[in-house]
């Protein structure tokens, strides 16, 4: 598949938003570390939300007619990508009345029910996300359980790492942020490294042969029938070297997870200071970026058997 | 009704004039035009309907080439329908067509990911997704003669390899071939349940071909004059 930058700008930014807020919905409930004050929670809410914003925004780069982007919200009873829409936009005003009870110190339980509902329905929109990936019977590589699991720790990951760098700057207690972070993004790896043992051989997948039916010998294309690249070619023809492959995975884990992991270990031994929180939460979002290349770039749509491919 | 195509691998000689029809019908049809981008430039390309492929089954002597032709399979359970966000891409209830309204179209992409047989392609001028109407702005008019209510593609095909007709009905042409030719569907794994059949190729006797070349005086005096003749 094509690697969209749009696209990746938007799920790397729109996942770290979510898992922001919703870490944030915690940290004020059990006040970790001391707890945020009003003004800092409603600050970190807002940078969350205008990250999901920005998020959205960026994902309409990618359509090639965005005067009708307005209607995605309309096939929510079918569409995975319908429903990530209007998730995102039904969370717009839940946070806002949540961040709202904390500035005008509205009662607990008001408080914290809108806490739960936007911390509940961020997790439910990254997981929407991921399922438009993992609903497509097309791509072996991505219709697997596995996809929305990478999709949610991974956001939940670079989120915590942004909440440490918040609660090194508002001068908290850090060993629970350290803690949760340290939890959040071991997890991460793990899934991801699952997935990427599980995509080395994903199991039963069409072929050439059943591609065109024709399964009593060995079939190989002669001619696509055009002359240069088509509209499938151009997006579903992206190929990645297996080795250029191996070394991106290489760098999702040490930008992504290890270099993230030891800068938790500066920040617990006050190393390096604000600046070990600010490398990490930096290197976690970068490690994202290039794990959404990857996640693109190594899927493969079973079309390419139309255009050469021995099995998908 | 469920209306769709049966092609024939066994009579398809590649000629790509189904797809030169359809481009034609259907630059002014409902879903038109079919923009093409640096038609006469050094990287041709652009959209299209149909698109034939030619592969090559088994080996050497036993090989034999096959001509693809492949649009849109008008699926029972078509997949482009229902990721689609904005409603755009529909299947008719009545005929089972299934088509896309340009007006709501955003182009995201998404249907052509869901599409395991490449039918649907984007056209990067109007900026929405287009693909195979089954030449619905023809099969219905009643200003054209009755036999020529047929898809473009199939009024032309010079081989006859190609036939249109409706599935549900087990006495039409089209099923009856199907279930005497041993009709089979595309990737049939991934349930799609596509309308578009295709008909496998004729058994036909092998037509023996010398492998070895025949050795002998005859032969060495043979080879010696052709290379002769050559020079």
């Amino acid at each position: 598949m094509h690697p969209a930058f749009s696209v990746i700008f938007f799920t790397v930014a729109s996942g770290a938003g979510f898992g922001l807020f919703s870490l944030l919905f915690i940290a004020d409930t059990f006040k970790l570390g001391g707890g945020f004050t009003p003004t800092q929670l409603v600050l970190g809410g807002l940078i969350a939300m205008s990250l999901v914003v920005f998020g959205l925004l960026s994902s309409t780069f990618h359509l090639a007619n965005p005067k009708n982007a307005w209607r995605a919200f309309s096939r929510f009873r079918t569409s995975w990508l319908s429903r990530e829409g209007v998730f995102a936009v039904v969370f717009m005003p839940l946070a806002l009345i949540y961040l709202a009870s904390i500035w005008f110190e509205a009662p607990a339980w008001l408080r914290e029910t809108f806490g739960l509902l936007t911390a509940v329905l961020a997790w439910i929109t990254v997981f929407s996300t991921g399922m438009i990936y993992a609903c497509l019977k097309t791509i072996r590589q991505w219709n697997t359980p596995l996809v929305p699991a990478n999709y949610l720790a991974l956001g939940y990951a670079s989120g915590s790492l942004l909440l440490l760098l918040g609660a090194v700057y508002a001068g908290l207690d850090t060993t629970p942020y350290i803690a949760m972070s340290a939890l959040i993004v071991s997890i991460a790896a793990v899934l991801k490294a699952i997935y990427y043992f599980w995509i080395r051989n994903p199991g039963l997948t069409p072929t050439i042969n059943t591609a065109t039916g024709l399964t009593r010998a060995k079939v190989k294309l002669l001619d696509t029938g055009h002359t240069h690249g088509t509209f499938l070619t151009q997006e579903f023809g992206f190929r990645l070297a297996r080795q250029r492959a191996g070394l991106l995975k290489v760098l999702v884990f040490g930008l992504g997870f290890a270099l993230p992991g030891l800068m938790l270990v500066w920040v617990f031994n006050e190393q390096g200071g604000a600046a070990a929180a600010v490398i990490a939460a930096a290197a976690g979002l970068a490690g994202a970026a290039v794990e959404r290349w990857l996640f693109f770039a190594e899927a493969r749509h079973v079309v390419n058997l139309y255009h050469g491919a021995q099995r998908c | 009704m469920r209306l769709g195509l049966v092609i024939d691998l066994d009579v398809c000689v590649g000629c790509h004039a189904c797809a030169i029809a359809c481009k034609e019908w259907n630059a002014s049809g409902t879903i038109g035009p079919l923009s093409d981008y640096q038609p006469y430039g050094a990287e041709p390309s652009g959209v299209w309907f149909n698109r034939i492929r030619h592969y090559e089954m088994d080996e050497y002597p036993n090989n034999k080439t096959v001509n693809f032709p492949m649009s849109c399979m008008h699926c029972e359970d078509a997949d482009c329908v229902t990721v689609c966000p904005t409603g755009a891409s529909y299947k008719r209830a009545e005929d089972g067509i299934v088509l896309i309204d340009q007006d709501k179209c955003m182009g995201c992409n998404y249907c052509s990911w869901a599409c395991p047989y490449g039918a649907r392609e984007l056209d990067r001028s109007s900026g929405t997704m287009k693909k195979c109407t089954l030449c619905v702005d023809r099969i219905y008019d009643q200003n054209l003669p009755v036999e020529e209510r047929q898809p473009s593609c199939v009024l032309t095909c010079p081989a006859h390899a190609r036939m249109f007709g409706d599935f549900d009905d087990p006495d039409s042409a089209v099923s009856r071939t199907v279930r005497e030719r041993g009709g089979f569907p595309l990737m049939p794994e991934l349930n799609y349940n596509p309308t578009n059949t295709y008909l496998p190729l004729r058994r036909k006797p092998v037509v023996p071909v010398d492998t070895q070349p025949v050795g002998g005086l005859k032969e060495s005096i043979k080879q010696f004059a052709n290379r002769l003749v050559r020079r």
